[in-house]
C-alpha cells in the first residue's frame, strides 16, 4: 500500500503539484487520468522517489520513504516510448534487472521464460528489440518491469505509441497481467475510455490537481465537478450556460442526438462546422447556441460542413453543476 | 492535372526473377481520378509508400506502367512529372523564407518574377501563411512547415496530383485536427488530386472521400468511408476499419440455412450458386442485436467503454463482439441476432453477398 | 515539465577545478610577469602596462601578425572549400565508405613534427620528391631561399594535414540529412547547383561553424610544423607570432614582453573566435 499524505511540489513560486492524499492498494490497477500537462507525470516521479516532495510524507506499507532516492527502492518504470537496451536480446533485457540483482542462472532462467511466456514473448527472446514490432517491444518493456517483481510498478501512458489495433489488443491483456503482480501498480493515461476499460479505482488530474478520485465506473458516471467530467469525457463535454436545468450543464457528445427520441428532450439548433470519422464513430462538430460543440454517432455518417440540424439530448443525460462547477443533484431533482 | 492509372503494375525490391510471394506490391486495380481526395490506408509494411513512390517516380516498378490521363509516365523522372509531394517530416529549405519557399518550385522552372510574385501572394492567402511571409521558413512550428511543404505543390499551376505521406506524424495532437480541416478547405478550393496515405484509420476515412485499403501489396477494397464500413469487401477491411473490428466467423450454407457449429439460422437473402471454399460470416459488433432470441452466447465479460459497453463472447467456440448501447440490458441467458441486411458471407476472405441473418 | 535540480552544479565543480588548475592559474603566472619586470635574483619591479606599449610599437609583432593572420586567411579559404567538396564526392553507402573515410582519416593519425620532418624532406631540391621532380621539370623551387616558396610549401602541407578534418565534419552533416529532402528537391526541379545551396550548405551551417573556430585557432597558433620546415625563414617571412613569441621567450629570455605578448595573442583569438562564432550562428538566433 503506498499512501500520499499531503504531498505537493512546487517549482519556485509555481505549484506544479497542489497538496495530494491518496491511498494506493496493492493488487489493484490504480489509474491517474488527465489529459497532457495535469501532472500525471510529476506525481508518478514523486511516488518513485525520483522527485522530492516539497512538502507532505511518502508511506510505502506504512514506512515513510519521503525523500528515499529511487535507487533504495524496489520500483520498476515503463513509458511512453519502447526503452530497451538496443544490443541484448530480448532474454537479455528481461534478464537485466535480475543480474543486477545478482540472482543465480537457474532461476533467472525459470523466471524469464514464465515472464515471456505470459506476455507471449517467447517465439522472440533470442531476437534484438528493433527487429521487434512497436507492441512486442512495449511488452519487451512491460516484462522487464514486472519481472522485477517491484513493490511499486509505475507504467506512463505505455501504450499511447501503439497503433489503435494493437493498443486494443494489449488494454485486454494488461488488468490481468498487472493485478496478479503483488505490487502496488499505477497507470497513467489520457484517454478516458482506457480508464474504463482497466476499471481500477481512478485520480481525476487537472492542472496539479486531484478533482476527484474513486472507482472509475463512479466517477465517470457521477462526476464530482466539471473538472472530472471535462477530463473524463473524450471528446469534451459540450458545455452549456443557459439551460434551465443548472447554472452549469455538460452533455457528453455520444448524448446529443440528430433525433427526438422522448416528448421531454431539450433541442438545440446547431450548425456542422466539420466531422471527423474514427471507423467505428462520427465526430461530428457543430456550433450550438454560446458554444462549439461536438456530437458523437456510432457507425459512419456524412455530413457537410454548414449544413444545419437540431440535436437533443435527453435531460437524464445532462450534467449539472452549481456555477463554481461542483456538482448538483441529478437533473429530475431539480425540475421537482 | 490528370487521371493517374497503372497497368498491371507489380513491385518487387528483390532483385532478379522474383517468386510470386516477395511482390512488395502486386494487386492495384484502381485510377486515381481528377480532383479526387483520396486515401490509401492500410498498416505499415502493406505497399502504400511504395505505391506512392511509383507514382511520383521516385521509384520504377518492376513491371507494368504507370498512366497520366493515358500517358505512359512510368521511365518519366520525379521532375518530370508534376506531382508534388508533402513528407512525413516537414521539408522546407531552412535557410529560406516562406514566401522564398514558395517561389522555390517556380524558380527552378524558369518562371517570370512577375507571375511568381501573383502565384506566391495567392498560395499565402490561401494557406492562411500571409503573416508569416518573410519568416525564416526554420523558425516555423511543425503545423506551418507542412503548410508551406504543401504550399510548394499548390503554387505550381501544372501539378497533376499532391502526394501526402503520413503527414502528421509530427503535429501535436490539438494542431492535427485543424490541419486536416485546412487540407479538405484547400482541396475544396484548388481541385487538386491529393492522395493522402496514412495507417490511421481516422486520418483515412475523414480527409478523403475514396479510401483504397491496402494489405499484403493489394488494394483490397476502394470505396467511400460507409462503404468501407457497411460492406466490407474483404474480412481484413472488416478488421482493419471500425473499432472493434468486424466479427469473422466460419459458416456453413445449405441454401437459406446457415450453420455455425452446432446452432443454424436463417439468411434473409439468397447466397450464390457456387460455395466452394471457405466461407465465412461477417456483421460488425454495432449490428450484433443481443437479446433472448437467437443464437446463444457464453459471455467471456463486458467491456464499459462509457458511452458503450463491449460485450466480449464466444459462439461455437468463436470469439464474438457486441456492442450494447448505455442503458441497454444484458440479458440472463444472452442470445444473440444479427441485424436486418447487415451481415455478409465471404468465400476466401472476399465477400461474396450481402446476407442479412435472421434467427 | 521537466522539472530542473539544482544539485546537477555540484557534478562541474571537479572540472571546473581542473579547469582552474590547468588554465586559470598560469595564466594568471603569465599576467603577472606581463606587468612586472625582473633582473633575474627573484626580484620583480612593477612594470604596468610598458610590457604591453612595447609591443604593440615593436614593427616586430604587427608584422608577425600580419603574417599570422594571412595564413590563417589562406588556410581557411582553401581547406573549407575543398573539405566541403570532397565531402560531397564520398560515397554515402557500400564498402567504399570505410575504406574512404579510412584514407581520408591518415593524415589525421601522424603527429605534427612527423608532419613537418616529412615536407622539410618532400621538399628538399636535393634529395625531396617534391623539390627534386620540380626543379627537374624546370620549376625553379626552393622553400630555403624563396619565400613565396616556402609559404606555398607550409600551405601545402597544412592543407594536406588538415583538409581531412573539414572533409570528415562536413561528411558527418552530409549523412545527416534525410533523403526526403533530396526527393522534396527532385520534385521541386532543383538543379545541382541548389541542392547544394538550400539543402546541403544550410544543414552544414553548425558543422561548418565548428571547422572554421578549428581551422582557425589552430592555424593562428601553428608551430611545430613551420618551426621544423623553415624555421621562421628564409629571413622573416614564416616567422608567424608564436614562433616569434618562443624567440623571444626562450631565446633571449624577455620574459615580461613575451608575456604581454601572449596575453595580447591570447586576446586577438579569443576575438577573433568569437566573432567568427556570433557571424556564423547570427541567422539562427532569428
Amino acid at each position: 500500500m503506498l499512501e500520499l499524505d499531503q504531498v505537493s511540489l512546487s517549482r519556485g513560486e509555481d505549484p506544479w503539484i497542489h497538496p495530494t492524499t491518496l491511498v494506493l492498494e496493492r493488487g489493484a490497477l490504480n489509474i491517474l487520468l488527465g489529459p497532457t500537462r495535469a501532472g500525471k507525470t510529476s506525481l508518478m516521479r514523486l511516488m518513485a522517489g525520483l522527485e522530492v516532495p516539497t512538502s507532505g510524507r511518502l508511506r510505502m506499507d506504512g514506512v515513510d520513504v519521503t525523500g528515499r532516492s529511487v535507487r533504495k527502492r524496489n520500483v520498476a518504470m515503463v513509458y511512453q516510448a519502447f526503452v530497451n537496451y538496443p544490443r541484448q536480446t530480448v532474454f537479455e533485457n528481461i534478464a537485466s534487472p535480475l543480474k543486477v540483482r545478482g540472482e543465480g542462472r537457474a532461476a533467472i532462467e525459470e523466471q524469464v521464460r514464465r515472464i515471456a511466456g505470459l506476455l507471449r514473448l517467447d517465439p522472440y527472446l533470442y531476437r534484438k528489440p528493433l527487429e521487434l514490432s512497436g507492441g512486442q517491444q512495449q511488452r519487451v518493456a512491460l516484462a522487464r518491469a514486472l519481472v522485477k517483481r517491484a513493490e511499486l510498478v509505475l507504467l506512463d501512458e505505455p501504450l499511447a505509441n501503439l497503433d489503435y489495433k494493437l493498443r486494443e489488443e494489449m488494454r485486454e491483456e494488461l488488468p490481468r497481467l498487472l493485478t496478479d503482480s503483488g505490487s502496488v501498480v499505477v497507470y497513467a493515461t489520457s484517454d478516458p475510455a482506457e480508464a474504463l476499460l482497466l476499471g481500477g479505482p481512478t485520480a481525476v488530474l487537472h492542472e496539479g490537481r486531484v478533482a476527484q478520485f474513486g472507482p472509475a465506473n463512479d466517477v465517470y458516471r457521477r462526476p464530482q465537478n466539471l473538472l472530472a467530467a471535462s477530463a473524463f469525457s473524450d471528446p469534451p463535454p459540450n458545455v452549456l450556460h443557459d439551460l434551465p436545468l443548472a447554472p452549469v450543464c455538460a452533455v457528453r457528445a455520444h448524448h446529443l442526438r440528430p433525433d427526438r427520441t422522448h416528448p421531454s428532450d431539450l433541442a438545440f439548433e446547431a450548425t456542422v462546422t466539420a466531422s471527423d470519422i474514427s471507423g467505428s464513430e462520427t465526430f461530428v462538430h457543430i456550433d450550438l447556441p454560446g458554444c462549439a460543440g461536438v456530437m458523437l454517432r456510432r457507425g459512419v455518417h456524412v455530413y457537410e460542413p454548414g449544413a444545419t440540424l437540431e440535436v437533443f439530448v435527453s435531460p437524464h443525460d445532462v450534467l449539472c453543476f452549481d456555477a463554481n462547477g461542483e456538482a448538483l443533484a441529478p437533473a429530475e431533482a431539480v425540475r421537482g | 492535372m490528370a487521371t493517374i492509372a497503372f497497368q498491371g503494375l507489380r513491385h518487387s525490391y528483390a532483385t532478379g526473377a522474383a517468386p510470386q510471394a516477395s511482390f512488395a506490391l502486386s494487386h492495384v486495380p484502381i485510377a486515381f481520378e481528377d480532383g479526387g481526395r483520396f486515401a490509401l490506408l492500410g498498416s505499415s509494411g502493406c505497399g502504400k509508400t511504395t505505391l506512392l513512390n511509383i507514382i511520383s517516380g521516385l521509384l520504377r516498378p518492376s513491371e507494368g506502367r504507370v498512366l497520366f490521363d493515358g500517358a505512359d509516365v512510368t521511365d518519366r523522372p520525379t521532375e518530370a512529372r508534376n506531382i508534388a509531394q508533402v513528407f512525413q517530416f516537414p521539408v522546407v529549405y531552412e535557410g529560406l523564407t516562406v514566401a522564398e519557399n514558395l517561389a522555390f518550385p517556380l524558380r527552378n522552372r524558369g518562371v517570370g518574377r512577375e507571375d511568381a510574385r501573383r502565384r506566391v501572394a495567392e498560395i499565402l492567402d490561401m494557406t492562411g501563411l500571409a503573416h508569416m511571409a518573410d519568416r525564416r521558413a526554420r523558425s516555423l512550428a511543425p503545423d506551418e512547415k507542412q503548410l508551406v511543404s504543401l504550399g510548394r505543390g499548390l503554387v505550381r499551376a501544372d501539378v497533376a496530383a499532391i502526394l501526402f505521406d503520413e503527414p502528421l506524424t509530427v503535429i501535436d495532437p490539438q494542431q492535427k485536427w485543424r490541419l486536416r480541416s485546412r487540407l479538405k478547405a484547400l482541396h475544396a478550393q484548388t481541385g487538386r488530386t491529393m492522395i493522402y496515405v496514412t495507417h490511421d484509420q481516422t486520418e483515412a476515412l475523414t480527409f478523403a472521400d475514396r479510401v483504397m485499403v491496402m494489405h499484403d501489396g493489394e488494394v483490397v477494397q476502394a470505396g467511400s468511408p460507409s462503404d468501407l464500413f457497411d460492406s466490407p469487401e474483404h474480412t481484413f477491411v472488416g478488421y482493419f476499419i471500425g473499432s472493434p473490428g468486424m466479427n469473422v466467423l466460419p459458416v456453413d450454407v445449405d441454401g437459406r440455412n446457415a450453420r455455425i457449429g452446432g446452432q443454424s439460422f436463417e439468411l434473409d437473402g439468397d447466397p450464390p450458386g457456387d460455395l466452394s471454399g471457405r466461407l465465412e460470416i461477417g456483421v460488425r459488433p454495432e449490428h450484433v442485436q443481443v437479446g433472448t432470441t437467437g443464437l446463444a452466447i457464453e459471455v467471456q465479460r463486458v467491456e464499459d467503454l462509457g458511452r458503450v459497453r463491449i460485450v466480449r463472447a464466444r459462439l461455437e467456440g468463436h470469439d464474438l463482439a457486441a456492442v450494447l448501447h448505455e442503458g441497454e440490458p444484458l440479458p440472463a441467458d444472452p442470445r444473440v441476432t444479427f441485424a436486418h441486411g447487415r451481415a455478409h458471407l465471404y468465400r476466401d476472405s472476399r465477400r461474396v453477398a450481402l446476407v442479412g441473418a435472421g434467427r | 515539465m521537466k522539472p530542473t535540480n539544482q544539485k546537477a552544479w555540484l557534478l562541474v565543480l571537479p572540472v571546473l577545478g581542473l579547469v582552474a588548475l590547468s588554465a586559470v592559474i598560469p595564466l594568471m603566472t603569465v599576467v603577472n610577469y606581463s606587468v612586472q619586470d625582473t633582473f633575474g635574483n627573484n626580484q620583480f619591479f612593477w612594470a604596468g602596462t610598458a610590457w604591453y606599449e612595447q609591443v604593440l610599437h615593436s614593427e616586430r609583432f604587427w608584422s608577425a601578425l600580419a603574417r599570422s593572420l594571412s595564413f590563417s586567411a589562406i588556410i581557411l579559404a582553401i581547406e573549407i572549400p575543398l573539405g566541403v567538396f570532397i565531402a560531397l564526392n564520398m560515397p554515402r553507402k557500400g564498402v567504399g565508405v570505410v575504406v574512404t573515410l579510412v584514407l581520408i582519416a591518415l593524415p589525421l593519425l601522424i603527429p605534427w613534427n612527423v608532419v613537418g620532418t616529412i615536407w622539410q624532406v618532400f621538399g628538399r631540391v636535393d634529395i625531396g620528391l617534391l623539390g627534386a621532380t620540380l626543379n627537374a621539370a624546370g620549376v625553379d623551387y626552393n622553400y630555403v631561399q624563396d619565400p613565396i616558396d616556402a609559404w606555398a610549401t607550409l600551405i601545402l602541407m597544412d592543407v594536406w594535414h588538415w583538409t581531412s578534418l573539414v572533409a570528415l565534419l562536413a561528411y558527418a552533416g552530409l549523412v545527416s540529412i534525410p533523403d526526403a529532402y533530396y526527393q522534396a528537391a527532385r520534385i521541386d526541379g532543383a538543379s545541382q547547383w541548389s541542392v547544394f545551396r538550400y539543402i546541403q550548405l544550410p544543414r552544414l551551417g553548425r558543422v561548418l561553424t565548428i571547422a572554421v573556430l578549428l581551422r582557425f585557432m589552430d592555424s593562428f597558433m601553428i608551430y611545430t610544423e613551420p618551426f621544423v620546415v623553415t624555421g621562421g625563414g628564409p629571413g622573416n617571412s614564416t616567422t608567424f607570432l608564436s614562433i616569434d613569441l618562443v624567440q623571444m621567450a626562450v631565446g633571449q629570455f624577455d620574459l615580461g614582453p613575451a608575456a604581454a605578448w601572449s596575453i595580447i595573442y591570447f586576446l586577438i583569438i579569443l576575438t577573433l573566435s568569437w566573432i567568427f562564432y556570433a557571424v556564423m550562428t547570427r541567422d539562427e538566433s532569428k
